[in-house]
Formats: structure tokens, C-alpha cells, sequence
């Protein structure tokens, strides 16, 4: 930029039917760019202390999370002899004596925290290594050569292949193992990737029911949003406001008053089964189980959610004249054909927003499902949370689920600024 | 146009039908959230109307649950936490926000749609993420557990309501009333301060309002970073609902739906002045 | 979920001219009724003699993790926390627990070591002990007027004892009940389980009743889902039953049959940077009379046999008094003759091997 500032003088006295300039002589063009440049830097510097928090207290913090799900020290750090020892055994038999000595080696260089957490991680893969190893360990200053027999007499697991495969394999510092076992495959014995045996497949089944949910109750709050947003749309704006209210109240309450709003309301000694019972619908004995299950998830959610449909649609439609569907029925369109045709369509950009906006919001959601989904009613934010208080295998596990749903989030949310724009969120 | 008659008559059954559906999505809405206020003031531990309740009898209804509320330390403190907590993460998310709004509305702004994106994703993000990610983070500094941890990530979680709220403000705004503030002789600051800033403070009061409840009823971030020390209402209510239910959430539950009515409606009467200096009424 | 109580504020104030200004100690527990009888036994009297604050999380049902984390970070805030004894040996040898010095404990009141007054099998290189606890099962008698079950097998019986089933959300406990339901000598239960076919055998019992069955993940909850009729039978922790039995009246009946018994108590994470004034607290809280104090809150036994013939009447709170009753707790104690025969010992190696496999097989099967 500096240049540019040095030379134009030069420029217009040179040439004096050259470009414009501006009062002291500097040509119109460069003056704008220099002005446009200080602009743009003046712009930048306002956002930026927005900009650089949020990069320091929120986008290192999720990055910093993300490389620990693929993060796999223990073997290497704390078993160096034997990962070095074993990495040209071809698998085949048992390994040689020098990876017994070097086994043994560790077991007594190692303290109890150290090969506790290599035990741990290795147990986490293979039940029962944790036992044997930390057996070893204690009595690892009385062993003489030759190793393999004495670890063989300790305890026979050091006779099994898969314990040292699985030593092997798992001496990479960096590992898939967590994103395999995210998408229900995992190693087998020999290190080929399979998919897991059926009763462990929980992960894909939650991010299907995740979606398939997140897109139940996405529908349903079309089918309510849509007409009243319609109505707000189409009333005086005195009535219109009025009404309003009764979706910005429930938008503007906590969550959790919402949540166990829903709690009072559908439990099995709650009030709509007293309703129902009062009412001679169910007997005493037949309440309905309403909560703790995929219903209580459904219900609890699209009410939460509903603003978020109403509002978006309700912007797009206050924009749309009345007088078009008029017009349309003034030709000879059925009430039903204009509303189809020529309404419809214009409110299309709205449903796109309220859409794309409650399902990205609602494959996220944690609280809700938690305290009124039971079981069945779970989102794959739940599971993470869950395995997030376990053992740190389980920990890892959370991590890759995390960022495959991150991932997930990331590409929802960046066909709702293609489509949408996020400068059209709009709230209140 | 052959058979008006028959016609309108259908049309008026649609109409009823129509707004007897309306009437109801918006029951749905409403009515839970009524629900809770009359069960707050049950005199039994129960979240039920009982016999004496229904007959309006005066020995159904008790103040007990706003008593315990008032008089357990634990409730009290958490509340004060919470307050605390969310008028200072508000007034950090709403500077920082406002800037932000004012440096994204510029005509000259580079790669707008992008920034905003990343400015705005906070919201979008799952929050199991968001809070797994920044406790691990403060962790690591030793912060966690810290009321300035807490803070700093609700002023994450808040900052992107101010830049919606302020943009949004900034987009109705009429350019040329700065080059009328500047033709009359007001420089920058001047123009600022006296023509900018109060068209725009309805949109900045409604950012810092956004902000201010995000922090009051976020949960899942505080229930990884809060000490024992620090544990927000919305942390007591969650180990509550999850645990030994008591009607003690009804009657916190009421007070803060009083605290929406009233926040609600002061965002309705700033949005009435403003659309009249928006006027020049 | 977390508590916090500054027990020691008043009393801090009364020594803060006398004693040294100690740091405050932060104890991680359970929360309920069981953190009330740890309050009344060990914490308040310690803030009284000491002027040490006192603060209370109920995170032990995260201890594992919440250790690890801090340990991990650095920064270690948990100064003693309550743990099962099959987490505490995990978190051990992992390194996240400081070895206790057992000859630092009080001896009991003849002269023996704290070492050797310990029920034997309770304590860890890690672990303190404080109480043994059983789950059992109990039901509301309202539910069954007929006489509730007796067995374990009864409980999968849904035509005779009708109703939801309250379960804790782990698998442990609930696949050895399930093999002994399913015909499984109880001294045979962990030899099955660890077997590729005992583990089938163990889901495929349990997917019997998996549609009534409603899960809880913290030891208030059963004793709550019990009183509102959300279950009709449920496992709990024996201490949350008696306290609801007594303290509020419900209509509540223990199962004596196949009762798991464990052992709680106390760990100290590595890295507090006040282990001295840790396990001074340690020496106080653990010896023969806390224990026994423990006992007049909540009906667990206490870990020391010098302990048990200290064991007296309940006590309750009456308008912030502490004040006797006339109940003998010793016909309530878990390890009470007549309510011992058919206990089983829950095996703590076995789930240190093979928790974190089923621990997954039961996340997979709950949410399939």
C-alpha cells in the first residue's frame, strides 16, 4: 500500500490527460483504493476482537479435543522396549525371547502408574490383559532368563498371540482405532478391519435414530409451524403482535422450566394421565407411559423447537403481499390452488431456514433427551456424554463420536449459509 | 365463480377449522408453561393436582416451595452464581458483539458471509461438543472450575446473539443519516454517539437480553466447568430433575417464566419506540 | 447432582484466631442420605475440632473420570473422594491415587492397627474402607398385598409380581442376578460370566424383562421411583431403603436374597499438595468411633471390627437437633446374621478384567 501512496504525484504530473485526481493531485482511483484499503482495515479491526477470542477460548479448545481422539501414547511410552523389540515379529508362533527380556525390562523400569495405564488401555481391547500384566509387574524383580519361560510360568495369557499382536499393533502413537469403533468396526486378531459383532453395534444405530428423530420432529414443527406462522402473518399487526407472544414466551423460558414442564405433564402419576383417568379414557392401573422413552424425547423437543419454525416462516411471510394470492383467485385458482401455487412457493426460503435450523439444532441436542428420554429416546450426544465419565478408552471413543457429529453439524451448517445465508437469522 | 354460495360456505367451515388449529399449536405452546405455576404452589410434594387444589380450597396452596427456595443456602447461592455469572458474560459478549455487528456491516467488510459463519457457530455447534472441548481446555490452565472460565465460555455461547441482534438493527439503518450527521459538521465520534448509537441500542439492549438469559439457562457447559463453589441453578436444577424431584423447581420454574414475561415485554416496548424514531414520529 | 455445604464457615470463625487457617478440604460423595450420615460423623465434628472447611460435591458417580481429568490437567481440585472399591483398584493402578499409609490411620481403641481392624479383604494400596453396603432388591408392599418376591428368580417372574422393574444402569450386579435367576449356583456366577456363553446367557435373562425395567443412575432415585410407583421393585443400596423405611414411612420391604455386598471409602487423587492435612482428616474420620457414629445416620456397616459393637440407635434431625431414637440399628446392619445368609461377594478383580468389555456389550444392548 505504501508504494501506491508514493507514486501517484509522479504519475499525474507526467501525464496530464491521464486519470482523474483528486484535489491535491492524487489520482481518483488510487485515492479510493487507498481509502477502500483503510476502510477494509477499519472494518477488520472491529471484528476482530470478537474474531481472535473466539479463536483462542473456543476454536483451539474443539481443535485441541479433536487430535486427542486419534491419540494412542501408552504403548509407546511406557512399554519402549518392547514396542521397539516387537516391530519386526512377522506374527507368526510367539514372539522371540529378545521381546520377553525387553517385556520385562519395561515391567521393571515402569512404575505402578505407568504400567497401569498401559494395562488399562490394553484391557479396554483385550479383557483379562490388565490382570496379567499388572501381575507381572509385581513380580517382575524376581525373574530370571530365560524371560519367556519365567513370563510363561507367571501367568499362561503370555501365551496367547493375540496379547502380542495386540501389543504390536497398538505401539502406533496415533491410532483409528476410536473412529472404528465409532462407526462399529474394529480389529480383529489379525488386524483386519471387520465390522463388530452385532450385539456391540450401538454408534451408526444412535446417529440413525439421531437423524431420524432430529427429522420427526423437524416435520411435525412444520406442520404446526406453518399455519400459525401464516396466521401471524396474514392478522392485523395489533393481533398479530398479541399472538406473538405466545411463541416468544416459550422461546424466551429456560429450557429446563420447559423440560420439566414436560416432566409434570406427561409422567405416569402426571397430569395428562390424571386427565385421562379423570376422564374414564385409561383406568388407574393403564396410565401411559409417555416419558422416559422416544415419545417424551419427540413431544418435549418439537415444543422447544417450535419458535424456531415460526419465526424464520413468519418473517418470509410478512413480505409476501396479499394481494398475489388474490389475484390468483381473481383468474380462477381455487383458494386451495392458489395457496399451492402461487403462496406456497414464496415462503419456500423461510422453510428452508426454520428447516435446516431446527435440524441442526436438534441433532445436537443433549439436555432434553437426557432427562426425558429414558433409554430409547437418546441422542448420539447422549452416548458421548455418557462414555465421556468412563474408563479413557471409552473417553477417546466420545472424542471421535464428537467430531463425526461435529463434521456432521459443520456440513449442515454450511448448506444453510449457501441456501439460506446465516445474516438471516433473525430472532424476536 | 359458479357456485359462490356453496363456496363461501366451505370456506367458512376451513376458516373455523383453520383457526380452531391454530387455537390449539398454540395451547401446545403455551400451556405447559402455564401448567407448572398453579403446581408450584402445591402444599403436598407431589407434581399433581390434588382434590383440594381442584376445589380451590386455600389449604391445598402453600407458599412451602418458594419458602424452601428462599431459605436453602444451596438454592440461594446458586441463584446469586447464576445472576453473577450472566451479567458479566453479558456485558463482555455484548461489547465484543457489538464491534463485531459494526465491523461485519461495513459495505468494505472482506469475506463477509465466511467470518459471520464462524462468528455465529457457537450456536450452531452441539453444546456436548462445545463444553467437552473447553473443559479439557481450562483444564489444562488450571482455570477450570473457576468462575472466569465460566464467564469466558458464556461469553462464546452469548457473543453470537449480539452480532445477529446488532447486525440485523445495523440493516434497517438508513446510511444516509451519518452522511447528514457528517454534512452537518459532526465528526466520527460525534456522529457515533449521537446519531448511531441510539438507533442502534434497541438491537444492542436485545443482543445483551439474548446473551444475558443464553448464560441463565445454560447447562451442559457449567455442569462440566463449575466447582463447587461456582454451581449455577441451572446445575441444581438438573441434578434435581434427575434425582429427588422436588416441587422446589416448580416454584424457581415460575419465577423465571415471570422473569421471560418481563424481559418479553420490555423488548416489545423498546421495539415500539424504535419503530417510531425509525418513523420520525 | 452437586451440593455444596460450608459446613466449617461458623466454626472456622470461632478457631481462626486459635489454629493455624487450614485449606479448605474438598470431599466428593454420593449425595443424599449418605452424604448426610458422612456430614453428621466425620465432617462436622472435623470442622469443629480442626476449623477446617469443608466442602461437599456429589460427583462420586463420575469419580473415575473426574479424577482422571484433573490428574490429567494438573490440576487436581477433589481432595478426598468416595469411591467403590473395584473403581478405586482401576484408578490406582492407573496412578491417579496417592498409596495410603496405613500405619498413619488410627489404631483401635485395644492397641490393634487400623491395618489389621479392618474387615478383612476391604482395604486397597489406594482405598480406605468406611462401610460395607449390599444391593438388594426391595419392593413396595402396597404393590404386592399377596407378600412381595423372595427370591431372585421371582423378580423376573412378571405374571406373579407384576410391574416396573428400577435397575441401576450398570452392568454390574445385573448380569450376576440375571445368571442366578437363570438357575446359576451363586458361588459359580463369575467363573459363567466370564465365559463368551455365560455372557449370552446373562443379556439373553435379562432381555426377558428389558421392557420393564426403568434405569437409575443415582442411589436417590430408587427409593423415589419405589414411593411414586413408577417401579414396584427395585435395587437399591440397603441405606437408602431403611432411610425411607424409618425416616419417611414408605411401605418398603428388603429382598433378602442374593444381596451383593461391596465396600466403599475413601481414595486421595495424586497431586492435592496437601496430603498431610488429607490424611490427618483420614485418621479422624476413619477411626473406631466415626465409623461406628456413621451407623446412627444410615443403615451401612461400618469397615472396622472394632467399630460394630459400638453401633447403637438412629438418630435423626429434628428442627436442626440431632436427637436419639429408640431404634437399634444393629438388626439393620447389611451384615446382620439374619440378614446375611444368602449374600454373595461381589468380586472386584473380576470387573477390574472384565468391566470395560461389558460395560460395552451393556451400553450396546440398552440403547438397542
Amino acid at each position: 500500500m505504501t508504494d501506491a501512496a508514493a507514486v501517484p504525484g509522479a504519475v499525474a504530473a507526467q501525464d496530464p490527460s491521464g486519470p482523474l485526481t483528486t484535489a491535491d493531485g492524487k489520482p481518483l482511483k488510487q485515492a479510493l483504493r487507498k481509502a477502500n484499503a483503510k476502510a477494509r482495515r477499519n472494518a477488520l479491526l472491529l471484528v476482530l476482537p470478537l474474531f481472535a477470542f473466539l479463536l483462542i477460548t473456543y476454536t483451539i479448545p474443539i481443535v485441541q479435543m479433536m487430535t486427542r481422539s486419534v491419540s494412542n501414547p501408552e504403548v509407546a511410552e511406557y512399554l519402549p522396549n518392547t514396542a521397539a523389540a516387537i516391530a519386526d515379529w512377522d506374527g507368526s508362533d510367539l514372539p522371540s525371547e529378545d521381546v520377553y527380556a525387553a517385556m520385562v525390562a519395561d515391567l521393571n523400569a515402569g512404575g505402578r502408574s505407568t504400567i497401569g495405564r498401559v494395562a488399562a488401555r490394553l484391557n479396554a481391547e483385550l479383557a483379562g490383559v490388565r490382570s496379567t500384566m499388572m501381575g507381572a509387574m509385581r513380580d517382575s524383580d524376581e525373574f530370571q532368563a530365560p524371560y519367556k519361560d519365567a513370563l510363561l510360568a507367571d501367568d499362561d495369557d503370555w501365551a496367547d498371540p493375540r496379547l502380542w499382536k495386540l501389543i504390536q499393533r497398538e505401539s502406533r502413537t496415533l491410532t483409528p482405532a476410536y473412529y472404528l469403533r465409532a462407526l462399529d468396526y474394529e480389529y480383529d486378531e489379525n488386524g483386519d478391519i471387520v465390522r463388530r459383532p452385532e450385539y456391540l453395534q450401538v454408534y451408526t444405530q444412535t446417529f440413525w435414530q439421531t437423524a431420524w428423530m432430529s427429522g420427526l420432529i423437524t416435520i411435525i414443527t412444520i406442520l404446526l409451524g406453518y399455519p400459525v406462522a401464516h396466521l401471524l402473518a396474514t392478522l392485523p399487526p395489533a393481533r398479530a403482535n398479541l399472538l406473538m407472544i405466545l411463541v416468544l414466551l416459550p422461546f424466551w423460558t429456560s429450557l429446563l422450566v420447559r423440560t420439566s414442564a414436560w416432566i409434570v405433564l406427561l409422567q405416569q402419576e402426571g397430569v395428562i394421565n390424571d386427565v385421562l383417568v379423570l376422564l374414564h379414557i385409561v383406568d388407574e392401573d393403564g396410565r401411559i407411559r409417555m416419558i422416559y422413552n422416544r415419545i417424551g424425547t419427540i413431544v418435549a423437543m418439537t415444543h422447544i423447537l417450535l419458535p424456531f419454525m415460526i419465526l424464520p416462516l413468519y418473517s418470509v411471510m410478512k413480505t409476501i403481499p396479499p394481494s398475489l394470492t388474490r389475484a390468483a383467485r381473481s383468474m380462477g385458482a381455487t383458494p386451495l390452488r392458489a395457496h399451492l401455487t402461487v403462496y406456497m412457493p414464496l415462503t419456500v426460503p423461510g422453510l428452508a431456514a426454520g428447516v435446516l435450523l431446527v435440524f441442526i439444532l436438534a441433532i445436537g441436542y443433549y439436555i432434553t433427551p437426557a432427562l426425558v428420554g429414558g433409554e430409547s429416546g437418546i441422542f448420539i450426544s447422549n452416548l458421548i456424554a455418557d462414555r465421556m465419565t468412563g474408563s479413557l478408552a471409552q473417553l477417546r471413543l466420545a472424542l471421535a463420536l464428537a467430531t463425526i457429529l461435529l463434521v456432521g453439524v459443520l456440513v449442515l451448517y454450511w448448506l444453510f449459509n449457501k441456501l439460506v445465508g446465516v445474516d438471516r437469522l433473525k430472532f424476536g | 365463480m359458479a357456485r359462490p354460495v356453496y363456496e363461501s360456505g366451505l370456506e367458512r367451515a376451513w376458516r373455523i377449522t383453520y383457526l380452531t388449529i391454530c387455537g390449539l399449536i398454540f395451547f401446545f405452546l403455551i400451556a405447559p408453561i402455564i401448567v407448572i405455576i398453579p403446581l408450584s404452589f402445591n402444599a403436598t410434594p407431589y407434581f399433581t393436582f390434588t382434590k383440594e387444589m381442584l376445589s380451590l380450597d386455600p389449604s391445598g396452596y402453600s407458599l412451602r416451595w418458594y419458602d424452601n427456595l428462599f431459605n436453602s443456602g444451596e438454592w440461594t447461592r446458586s441463584i446469586q452464581n447464576s445472576f453473577f455469572i450472566a451479567i458479566v458474560s453479558s456485558i463482555i459478549a455484548t461489547a465484543l458483539g457489538t464491534l463485531a455487528a459494526l465491523g461485519l456491516s461495513r459495505r468494505e467488510m472482506p469475506a463477509r458471509a465466511l467470518i459471520t459463519a464462524f462468528l455465529i457457530s457457537p450456536m450452531i455447534v452441539p453444546l456436548i461438543i462445545t463444553a467437552a472441548a473447553l473443559f479439557a481446555f481450562y483444564a489444562r490452565l488450571n482455570l477450570s472450575q473457576t468462575y472466569f472460565s465460566i464467564i469466558m465460555s458464556h461469553v462464546v455461547l452469548g457473543a453470537p446473539f449480539v452480532v445477529i441482534t446488532v447486525t440485523a438493527a445495523l440493516s434497517g439503518f438508513d446510511n444516509q443519516l451519518i452522511r447528514a450527521s457528517q454534512s452537518l459538521g459532526a465528526n466520527q465520534a460525534t456522529t457515533f454517539f449521537k446519531v448511531i448509537l441510539p438507533l442502534l441500542t434497541p438491537g444492542i439492549v436485545a443482543g445483551a437480553l439474548f446473551a444475558f438469559i443464553t448464560s441463565l439457562d445454560e447447562v451442559v457447559v457449567v455442569l462440566f466447568l463449575a466447582g463447587p463453589r461456582q454451581v449455577p441453578m441451572t446445575v441444581q436444577m438438573f441434578g434435581s430433575l434427575r434425582e429427588e424431584i422436588s416441587p422446589t423447581i416448580l416454584a424457581l420454574a415460575t419465577i423465571l417464566v415471570c422473569l421471560s414475561i418481563l424481559l418479553l415485554s420490555f423488548m416489545e416496548m423498546m421495539r415500539r419506540r424504535t419503530e417510531k424514531l425509525r418513523s420520525g414520529g | 447432582m452437586l451440593r455444596h455445604i460450608l459446613i466449617g464457615t461458623t466454626a472456622s470463625l470461632l478457631a481462626a484466631g486459635a489454629a493455624v487457617a487450614a485449606e479448605p478440604l474438598n470431599i466428593v460423595s454420593w449425595g443424599g442420605a449418605y452424604s448426610m450420615s458422612q456430614r453428621k460423623a466425620y465432617h462436622e465434628p472435623y470442622s469443629e475440632k480442626t476449623g477446617t472447611e469443608i466442602l461437599e460435591e456429589d460427583k462420586s458417580n463420575q469419580a473415575l473420570a473426574g479424577i482422571r481429568s484433573q490428574v490429567e490437567a494438573g490440576n487436581v481440585t477433589w481432595d478426598v473422594v468416595d469411591m467403590l472399591q473395584a473403581d478405586a483398584q482401576r484408578a490406582c493402578d492407573e496412578g491417579l491415587l496417592e498409596e495410603i499409609p496405613f500405619d498413619q490411620l488410627a489404631e483401635a481403641p485395644d492397641g490393634t492397627s487400623a491395618m489389621d481392624d479392618f474387615i478383612e479383604g476391604t482395604t486397597g494400596d489406594c482405598f480406605v474402607p468406611q462401610i460395607l453396603y449390599a444391593t438388594m432388591f426391595a419392593y413396595n408392599t402396597d404393590a404386592f398385598p399377596d407378600g412381595g418376591p423372595k427370591t431372585v428368580a421371582d423378580v423376573w417372574d412378571l405374571e406373579t409380581y407384576p410391574g416396573t422393574r428400577a435397575l441401576e444402569k450398570i452392568p454390574q450386579k445385573n448380569l450376576e442376578w440375571a445368571l442366578i435367576a437363570d438357575g446359576v449356583a451363586p458361588d459359580e456366577v463369575y467363573e459363567v460370566l466370564a465365559t463368551q456363553e455365560g455372557q449370552d446367557q446373562a443379556f439373553a435373562k435379562l432381555d426377558e424383562i428389558k421392557d420393564s425395567i426403568i434405569w437409575w443412575d443415582a442411589g436417590a432415585q430408587p427409593p423415589q421411583m419405589l414411593a411414586d410407583g413408577e417401579a414396584t421393585i427395585a435395587t437399591a443400596y440397603n441405606g437408602r431403603i431403611f432411610n425411607a423405611q424409618v425416616n419417611e414411612g414408605q411401605p418398603f420391604a428388603i429382598m433378602w436374597d442374593g444381596q451383593m455386598f461391596e465396600v466403599d471409602g475413601w481414595v486421595v487423587p495424586v497431586d492435592t499438595g496437601q496430603f498431610d492435612q488429607i490424611m490427618d482428616y483420614l485418621k479422624f474420620a476413619t477411626d473406631t468411633q466415626r465409623l461406628a457414629d456413621q451407623a446412627k445416620w444410615i443403615s451401612y456397616a461400618p469397615a472396622r471390627s472394632s467399630s460394630v459393637e459400638l453401633v447403637g440407635n438412629l438418630w435423626k434431625e429434628e428442627g436442626g437437633e440431632a436427637v436419639e431414637t429408640d431404634i437399634d440399628m444393629k438388626p439393620h446392619m447389611p451384615t446382620a446374621p439374619e440378614n446375611f445368609q444368602n449374600a454373595i461377594q461381589f468380586d472386584t478383580d473380576f470387573w477390574a478384567d472384565y468391566g470395560d468389555a461389558l460395560e460395552e456389550r451393556f451400553n450396546a444392548w440398552l440403547n438397542s
